[in-house]
């Protein structure tokens, strides 16, 4: 067994947590209010020190020692110095919104916020998803000496054509529609059961890499 | 009546069946046999195909809760990277991430230190930690590595550092090596900097992203994909390891086994209610 302190607590809260399994318990609770709590003061501090201390407060400070040449005006790319305070303002007002009569001054950051994410995801979709996608989706459905892959192009031909029909609802979906949607039903089936699947390896990992805990570090038996 | 049965069966049996599926074969490994995918392959061959000694870039967005599926991925990845003395710069896009990314990176530089080969932080790799911003921080390195990370994680001026000295933008990479735990990650990656700065990326992500992840793959924006645990596992089997991932596939197939004979019963159970109904 481990002598280790910290070992021992992550083995017991691991276990405190699996209790919920069996039913809601007092010691399930304590572990949960812990992570909670815990997790919470963490990422204050790893914020304030990774992102607060190191882009804002750090680099004003040094700009305003008078040491770095060119004073905290002089602004280039990467380096901007006094700039900063910009913002660092902006930063500020989003606490705005704890005080009512003020916090509409809180808009102005999360205006600047939204219209920066929304260019960059509608431009990144754009050439990374739309076009790139539309692009690889245009293929021969026959190579010659390959029944294989043409065999593969075709399915995935019909299951697009048949998946992207099912999404169009300007028509009932009756006659040739209808048997196009049917189809476009059943590859959109298997593509939630590959998700399912997926899922299940993924929840399944997290329950082994806790037993790896418990058996390797913890109870040192591998 | 044993169908009657099974429909009020308490789900905590199930619990406990699933629980003693995956503890058996950690204790008693049944050495079920792991087959390498197309895919798992091309993210091996990729890093293969490496000139010696390049510098690559790894992003690693993930934090603690992903680390049974993506650690043991970052550590095959270092090991390949570093057999072929490549430098690796290492970014982290999660806030959660920096302390187990650190602590991964240094149990395998440790591994090589052990054998005797010479392994500096700053020199052979660098963490440049976390930084908030999601896609605008990827976009910003697009601009300059060391004006978007003026400190690595252990809060060294990067302008100073050995191996950032030749580096400036994403064209000092050959590779992007992107282990993703959902966003920001592959997706954004592919989005933000594969279409827009053309740099070729290769990602290892948990199992429940990988069914977004694949249009990247066939389109060719991905160059290989490691597909959750059961990706990390073929990996190692490509490297001739045999670490945490091999070490958890049994325990990984005994579940999906019991699991899919769950939907199944359940299924015959709700087929024979109806029959009974008609």
């Amino acid at each position: 067994m481990s002598h280790d302190f910290g070992v021992w607590v992550g083995a017991l809260l691991t276990l405190f947590i699996f209790s919920f399994l069996y039913k809601d318990n007092p010691l399930y609770k304590f572990a949960e209010h812990l992570f909670v709590g815990v997790s919470a003061g963490y990422y204050i501090v790893l914020n304030y020190w990774t992102v607060i201390d190191t882009n804002l407060i750090g680099p004003l400070a040094a700009a305003f020692s008078g040491k770095l040449p060119g004073g905290p005006w002089h602004v280039q790319q990467g380096d901007y110095r006094g700039l900063l305070v910009i913002p660092g303002l902006l930063g500020a007002l989003l606490f705005t919104r704890l005080f009512r009569r003020i916090d509409w001054l809180s808009r102005f950051s999360l205006a600047l916020i939204i219209g920066v994410y929304a260019g960059l995801k509608t431009t990144g979709f754009a050439q990374g998803d739309l076009v790139a996608q539309v692009q690889a989706s245009l293929q021969p459905l026959w190579i010659p000496g390959h029944p294989g892959a043409s065999l593969n192009a075709i399915l995935f031909t019909i299951g697009l054509l048949a998946s992207l029909l099912f999404f169009f609802y300007s028509r009932e979906h009756r006659g040739a529609l209808g048997g196009a949607t049917r189809i476009g039903v059943w590859f959109l089936m298997i593509s939630f059961g590959a998700g399912y699947g997926y899922t299940v390896m993924s929840r399944v990992s997290l329950l082994i890499g806790r037993f790896q805990y418990l058996l390797g570090d913890w109870l040192r038996l591998r | 009546m044993a169908l009657e049965r099974l429909e009020r069966l308490d789900r905590r049996w199930l619990f406990l069946v699933l629980g003693l599926l995956v503890l058996g074969p950690l204790l008693w490994p049944l050495n079920l046999p792991i087959e390498p995918s197309r895919p798992s392959r091309q993210f091996n061959d990729a890093i293969a195909s490496l000139p010696e000694g390049c510098t690559v870039l790894m992003s690693c967005d993930y934090d603690p809760a992903s680390r049974p599926e993506l650690v043991p991925m970052t550590k095959t990845a270092l090991r390949q990277l570093w057999r072929k003395h490549c430098k690796v710069v290492v970014t982290v896009l999660w806030n959660g991430g920096p302390a187990i990314v650190d602590q991964t990176i240094e149990e395998t530089a440790d591994e090589f230190r052990a054998r005797g080969e010479k392994l500096v932080d700053g020199v052979d790799y660098v963490n440049l930690g976390y930084k908030a911003g999601n896609e605008a921080v990827m976009v910003l390195m697009g601009q300059g590595i060391k004006s978007t990370f003026p400190l690595d994680q252990h809060r060294h001026d990067t302008s100073t550092l050995p191996i950032l000295r030749n580096v400036t933008n994403y064209s000092s990479f050959p590779l992007l090596v992107n282990i993703s735990a959902g966003y920001p990650g592959t997706k954004e990656w592919v989005q933000q900097v594969n279409s827009r700065f053309h740099l070729p990326m290769i990602s290892g992500c948990t199992a429940v992203s990988v069914p977004e992840y694949y249009p990247y793959l066939q389109a060719g924006q991905l160059r290989g994909l490691l597909a959750g645990m059961a990706g990390a596992a073929e990996y190692e089997q490509l490297q001739g390891e045999r670490g945490l991932a091999t070490h958890g596939m049994d325990a990984q197939s005994l579940a999906h086994l019991f699991v899919a004979l769950c939907i199944l019963l359940g299924n015959v159970v709700l087929w024979s209610r109806r029959g009974g109904r008609a």
